[in-house]
């Protein structure tokens, strides 16, 4: 469904993304794991549109989107959200949805009814009225989610939805993204959780320094020793062998 | 959001008020004063659709009108063509130069305060510009004939040209009533609070600046016809004013940005605030400096205008937009 090849970004000297291949199949969960400043959310942003990529191509449904703004890729049925949530913050948390619903409708009536579908999948229907200022940090992910989700995308990049919540409101929204596949929405997620990153996925890869490492799945990348080295520095993986 | 229909019988009674009002005033005066109320309530609506709904300020506004004054007014002088045909191609040509303005800064990405500078610098050239060239009367002017008459949209007395503002302010209310309910409207606020996520949302968000220029320019275009055929002079300080340009955006941001009726309550408020401390001040200026006070006063304890103060009261939540940008930029 998606497919990147080669795809490079440099920052003047610095190598953010370096030629990297990858590819998510449809109705797939794969996830992106890496530590801080490896590149993940600038790939993203490559991917969505929102940055030039000095290499490489990234592929949609055969079809090369290299060069297209985020809307057109938005209109193709690939949506992101953001790491920091960007919310309308002076809107309600319903008409915040509506935007994303009016990609798909210009009638009012049904952006308002598909908003409030949405809502009820993300289970964010008590909130509606809410001004989105006025949201937890829990709330403005999920709105981030409901938002992408009601431009009905077929790929939802999603950048680090979990981050900043706390156990239980990670169980909540792991179930909402396991939700969101049952309706034959394809996800692609950045995500330092590690326990949502392993039941959620079905593949992982892993990218340190701009560059992969590893991949395939959760369980067999958390074993790879070029992992835990990316993870816990040089070493690591030999001393904790040791000590198994 | 407004709710119309809540408010139909209260709107149609205004309405109704307005038109009857001149049957009541014999002050030529009073007539005057209202049509300038309703005249920059008109331009201030025109900037309010691209700067309060789509949050891109303009310190150039006056441009459109100035363009459009001269669309039709050189029209009516060199071709005798009729102004009530005219207004629409200054209308025409308002809008054209919003797309040429609109696309050449938002296309390069200006936002904020290069975005209203460049307007202002647009402003400037034309003021220049209809200064130095043959067709406009250079410095000199146009002096357009008095021929009260429909087709001139030149009226025997004052209470024509207060129908004539009358009608360009409903209209002016009829489109950001249909902006507040319609996805063109939804997308131009989304773009207001955050233009990233609006495109990452699947807005055009490009297109959807152009088209609020667009609009702006159409409407400023149709204030120009107005003012030239009332005034029947125009020349490069009048067309493109600075004064004109702040004007619209103060009684907008002094009634309420983003809404309604803001630039209506705005206009209301300013002018008569303007013609009390004319009339009861006799130092010549204090006036001006009472009318400051009172701006200043007004934006600086009410961010939101009268409008927004009070919805504030009517509901405990809202807090003001402004109040919330801060608070994103401090989070």
């Amino acid at each position: 469904m998606l497919r990147i090849n080669n795809l490079t970004k440099r920052f003047g000297g610095l190598v953010a993304v370096s030629s990297v291949d990858l590819e998510v199949n449809e109705k797939e969960i794969v996830s992106l794991i890496g530590p801080n400043g490896a590149g993940k959310t600038t790939l993203f942003a490559m991917v969505a549109g929102f940055l030039k990529a000095d290499e490489g191509g990234i592929n949609f449904e055969n079809a090369s989107i290299v060069g297209m703004k985020p809307h057109q890729i938005c209109q193709r049925g690939m949506v992101r959200t953001f790491q920091i949530t960007q919310p309308f913050a002076g809107l309600t948390t319903l008409q915040n949805i509506m935007v994303g619903a009016y990609s798909n409708t210009s009638q009012t009536k049904s952006a308002r009814k598909k908003a409030e579908e949405v809502a009820e999948v993300v289970g964010m229907t008590s909130l509606l009225s809410q001004g989105a200022d006025g949201l937890t940090i829990a709330g403005r992910k999920r709105l981030e989610l409901a938002r992408a989700l009601a431009t009905d995308p077929k790929l939802l990049l999603l950048d680090e939805v979990m981050a900043g919540l706390n156990p239980a409101e990670i169980d909540d929204i792991v179930k909402v993204i396991k939700g969101i596949r049952g309706r034959g929405v394809t996800i692609f997620l950045i995500e330092h959780v590690m326990k949502a990153v392993m039941n959620l996925s079905d593949r992982t890869y892993v990218l340190n320094d701009g560059k992969l490492i590893a991949s395939g799945t959760p369980s067999s990348v958390a074993e790879n020793p070029q992992v835990i080295e990316a993870y816990l520095g040089h070493g690591a993986a030999e001393a904790m062998a040791e000590g198994a | 959001m407004f709710n119309l229909r809540r408010h139909l019988s209260f709107l149609l009674l205004g309405a109704l008020g307005l038109i009857v009002l001149p049957y009541f005033i014999s002050s030529r005066f009073y007539i005057d004063v209202l049509t300038l109320i309703f005249f920059t309530a008109y331009l201030g609506q025109s900037w309010n659709i691209l700067g309060g709904y789509a949050g891109q300020f303009s310190f150039g506004g006056v441009m459109f009108f100035g363009t459009g004054a001269y669309v039709s007014s050189i029209l009516l002088t060199t071709f005798g063509f009729p102004p009530i045909f005219g207004i629409f191609l200054a209308i025409l040509g308002g809008a054209f130069l919003g797309l040429i303005v609109g696309y050449m800064s938002f296309r390069s990405g200006l936002k904020g305060s290069y975005f209203a500078l460049i307007t202002l610098a647009f402003a400037e050239l034309l003021r220049v510009l209809a200064n130095s060239v043959e067709f406009t009367g250079g410095g000199v002017g146009l002096f357009l004939t008095y021929a009260p008459g429909l087709s001139n949209l030149q009226f025997e007395t004052p209470v024509g040209f207060y129908y004539f503002a009358l009608v360009l302010m409903f209209i002016s209310i009829v489109i950001v009533y249909w902006l507040e309910g319609s996805r063109f409207g939804a997308q131009l606020v989304a773009i207001r609070e955050n233009e990233d996520a609006a495109e990452a949302l699947g807005i055009d968000t490009l297109r959807c600046k152009i088209y609020a220029i667009m609009i702006m320019g159409a409407m400023g275009g149709a204030a120009g016809t107005f003012y030239s055929q009332k005034y029947l002079y125009l020349d490069p300080p009048i067309a493109y004013s600075i004064h004109l340009s702040v004007e619209m955006l103060l009684v907008t941001i002094v009634g309420g940005m983003g809404t309604i009726f803001g630039p209506l309550v705005g206009a209301f408020v300013l002018h008569s605030v303007n013609e009390v401390a004319r009339h009861f001040i006799d130092t010549p200026g204090l006036s001006l400096i009472v009318y400051g006070l009172i701006l200043i006063i007004i934006i600086g304890y009410l961010p939101n205008g009268l409008i927004g103060a009070f919805k504030k009261k009517g509901k405990k939540s809202g807090s003001s937009s402004l109040d919330k940008k801060r608070s994103r930029e401090d989070s």
